[in-house]
């Protein structure tokens, strides 16, 4: 028999019988698209987090106080707690080459108020650099005064959710309000947007470090981001400061020193393999698929056992009925993973069209996988009618009605 | 030229041996136009799936045209089957999806013939049983008379040198009975071998020879 005849006999076969065959194509289409879309959705969440990272600027490092190294290493030999990242610590690390900004960060919570209206926020201390550091914009007004960073100055920069709770609408520009008992001017706010990992500058105000410092009464830094002078120099900086900080700290390497890049590999590794997760966990919707088709080409072969017999009696080789119906559930397969992917690609596009904030990313893998897969399920589920049917003894699958 | 020695064939229903045929020998030759007759259950059918090589004996030799077909394997039988065995059915067995043509079409496509080569054929193959207007009905489109002859088109349309018919008029009113095996008589005067298993007097008669059968034994010749 040729191949195209089978085709078009398996084909055909299908057809006989439209319900039957619109059903099951449907459930592989389902499978199929879910395989898909499952993946675009954990591969859209991936570069989402990847881009929100991206936003924290390049060549990023970030200084975090006491020793959280999971490369081994000796632990302390005195139990002491670490040091405190101080201003000094941060103003010290400008005297490597490698450093080109540095914005210390003290981070805490205090109730803001205008008049009568009051909200409680995350208050940031820092730096002038801190707005090219992690690549804010204004809206309007200025950022942090550049000077000495030990000057606790008296004005505030505000995120645009919290300009609006608290001023209603009005510019906040000059305008005064109390952070916990002390009084700040408002002298800028910041652009829409600025919502990234870990802290949503929205609702938040930024005020010089050392207002911070005074305002919690607290000497250390949370953190200090670090802009280094460029891609390639980034393991230099982190090696610079490690050094400035050890010296400053009677010898102890009590600061962790991250890479953007290594945080960016970690969530990369992470997300990617969640993704994997999920794809895998749609896959078993195409193995009920695969079984889907099984069933129904069980039930093809019983009620077409009069035909095999009369294909046998025409002189249809064992390989002849193996080769026809493996290719009708082939057939389906193929067909409902075409409309399956189909499917699922509307349905991204849709998706995106209606939700621009957050995008669906088809990874390039997944619909090859998901066909390799339904097409794969098809064969192995086809497999055992089919080898039924061939096996099938031609007097007695004649005389079965 | 078909030669049977000492065919057996039983089957095992429950713990009872049935012999469907015992010791049985036939010769056939070339052209010859034969009805094997016998009551129910004397394994004429039993008898034509082995001549068709679509069951095999227990014991015995067939040799069809020299060739000992009892041990081939089976792919072996399949293309014998293809190649010089046509079978029509008491039930006709058409596929109920395919027109006539495409039924009829379907020992070639089987065999893996070229379509232009397939066409041909077909359309000679219906012309000849009188069927060429309905070439593109599907079988509910047909009579009874009208679908056996659809069948015997196919069983003849790759040529072979043997037909065998399972009471092929079984289903049918007297009148396209008779048509049909006018067709099929017109076949065997063409050199075709024909075997027809029939329950009907009138039409054994018919033939040229007369195999009567009992209890899996040729009685009388
Ligand atoms: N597959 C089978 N399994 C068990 N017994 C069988 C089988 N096929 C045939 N037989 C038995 O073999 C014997 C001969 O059967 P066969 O079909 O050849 O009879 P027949 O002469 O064609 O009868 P009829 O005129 O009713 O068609 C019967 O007793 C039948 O029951
Ligand atoms: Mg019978």
């Amino acid at each position: 028999m040729q191949p195209t005849d089978t085709l078009t006999s398996a084909a055909r076969a299908l057809t006989a019988h439209p319900t039957r065959t619109w059903l099951t194509l449907a459930a592989m289409a389902f499978a199929t698209a879910a395989v898909v879309l499952l993946s675009a959705l954990g591969e859209g969440a991936r570069r989402y987090v990847l881009d929100e990272f991206m936003q924290l600027g390049t060549h990023l490092l970030i200084i975090v106080p006491g020793r959280h190294e999971t490369t081994g290493g000796m632990p302390p030999l005195f139990g002491e707690t670490p040091r405190d990242l101080t201003l000094g610590d941060a103003q010290a690390l400008l005297r490597s080459r490698h450093v080109e900004r540095v914005a210390p960060i003290t981070v805490g919570a205090a109730e803001v108020s205008v008049g009568a209206l009051s909200r409680e926020v995350t208050i940031l201390g820092s730096t002038a650099d801190f707005i090219d550091v992690r690549r804010l914009t204004l809206a309007a007004g200025r950022f942090l005064p550049p000077g000495d960073p030990d000057r606790a100055l008296p004005v505030a920069v505000l995120g645009q959710t919290l300009a609006e709770a608290l001023f209603r609408g009005e510019s906040p520009i000059g305008r005064r309000l109390r952070i916990g008992d002390r009084r700040f001017r408002v002298i800028g706010l910041l652009s829409a947007g600025g919502v990234s990992l870990g802290s949503n500058l929205a609702d938040a105000a930024i005020i010089p470090v050392a207002s911070a410092q005074a305002l919690f009464d607290d000497p250390g830094l949370f953190r200090v981001l670090v802009q280094a002078g460029g891609r390639e120099s980034l393991d230099t900086a982190a090696d610079d400061i490690r050094a400035i900080i050890r010296a400053r700290h009677e010898g102890e390497d009590d600061v962790t020193v991250i890479t953007q890049d290594a945080l960016l590999g970690t969530f990369d590794r992470i997300l990617g393999a969640l993704t994997l997760a999920v794809a895998g966990i749609a896959a078993i919707s195409l193995a009920v698929a695969g079984v889907l088709i099984m069933n129904v080409m069980l039930v093809s072969v019983s009620q077409r056992t009069p035909e095999v017999g009369l294909l046998k009696a025409l002189g249809a080789r064992q390989r002849d009925v193996l080769g026809l119906f493996l290719t009708e559930a082939l057939l389906l397969a193929c067909a409902g993973t075409v409309a399956g992917i189909a499917l699922a690609y509307a349905g991204v596009w849709l998706f995106n069209a209606q939700f621009p904030a957050f995008q669906l990313v088809v990874p390039v893998w997944a619909p090859l996988a998901a066909a390799l897969v339904s097409i794969g399920t098809g064969l192995l589920f086809g497999l055992l009618p089919a080898r039924r049917a061939a096996r099938l003894d031609p007097v007695r699958a004649l005389n079965e009605a | 030229m078909i030669e049977l020695h000492g065919i057996e064939r039983r089957f095992q229903v429950g713990d009872q041996v049935v012999h469907a045929l015992r010791d049985l020998d036939l010769t056939l030759a070339d052209g010859d136009y034969a009805a094997v007759m016998g009551p129910s259950g004397s394994g004429k059918s039993t008898l034509l799936n082995i001549l068709g090589l679509l069951d095999r004996p227990d014991a015995g030799s067939y040799r069809l045209d020299g060739i000992e077909t009892t041990r081939l394997p089976e792919e072996r039988r399949a293309r014998l089957r293809r190649e010089r065995i046509g079978f029509v059915f008491q039930a006709f067995h058409l596929i109920p999806r395919l027109t006539a043509a495409e039924n009829v079409e379907l020992p070639l496509t089987l065999a893996g013939r070229p379509v232009r080569e397939r066409r041909q054929q077909v359309a000679a193959a219906l012309e000849a049983m009188g069927l060429t207007p309905r070439a593109d009905h599907r079988p509910d489109q047909l009579s009874g008379g009208q679908r056996q002859r659809v069948a015997i088109a196919r069983a003849t349309v790759t040529r072979p040198g043997l037909l065998l018919a399972d009471e092929p008029t079984g289903n049918l009113d007297r009148a396209s009975g008779d048509d049909v095996i006018a067709a099929l008589e017109a076949l065997n005067a063409q050199g075709l071998t024909l075997v027809v298993v029939t329950h009907d007097q009138h039409l054994g008669e018919r033939a040229r020879r007369r195999i009567h059968m009992d209890d899996g034994a040729v009685l009388a010749d």
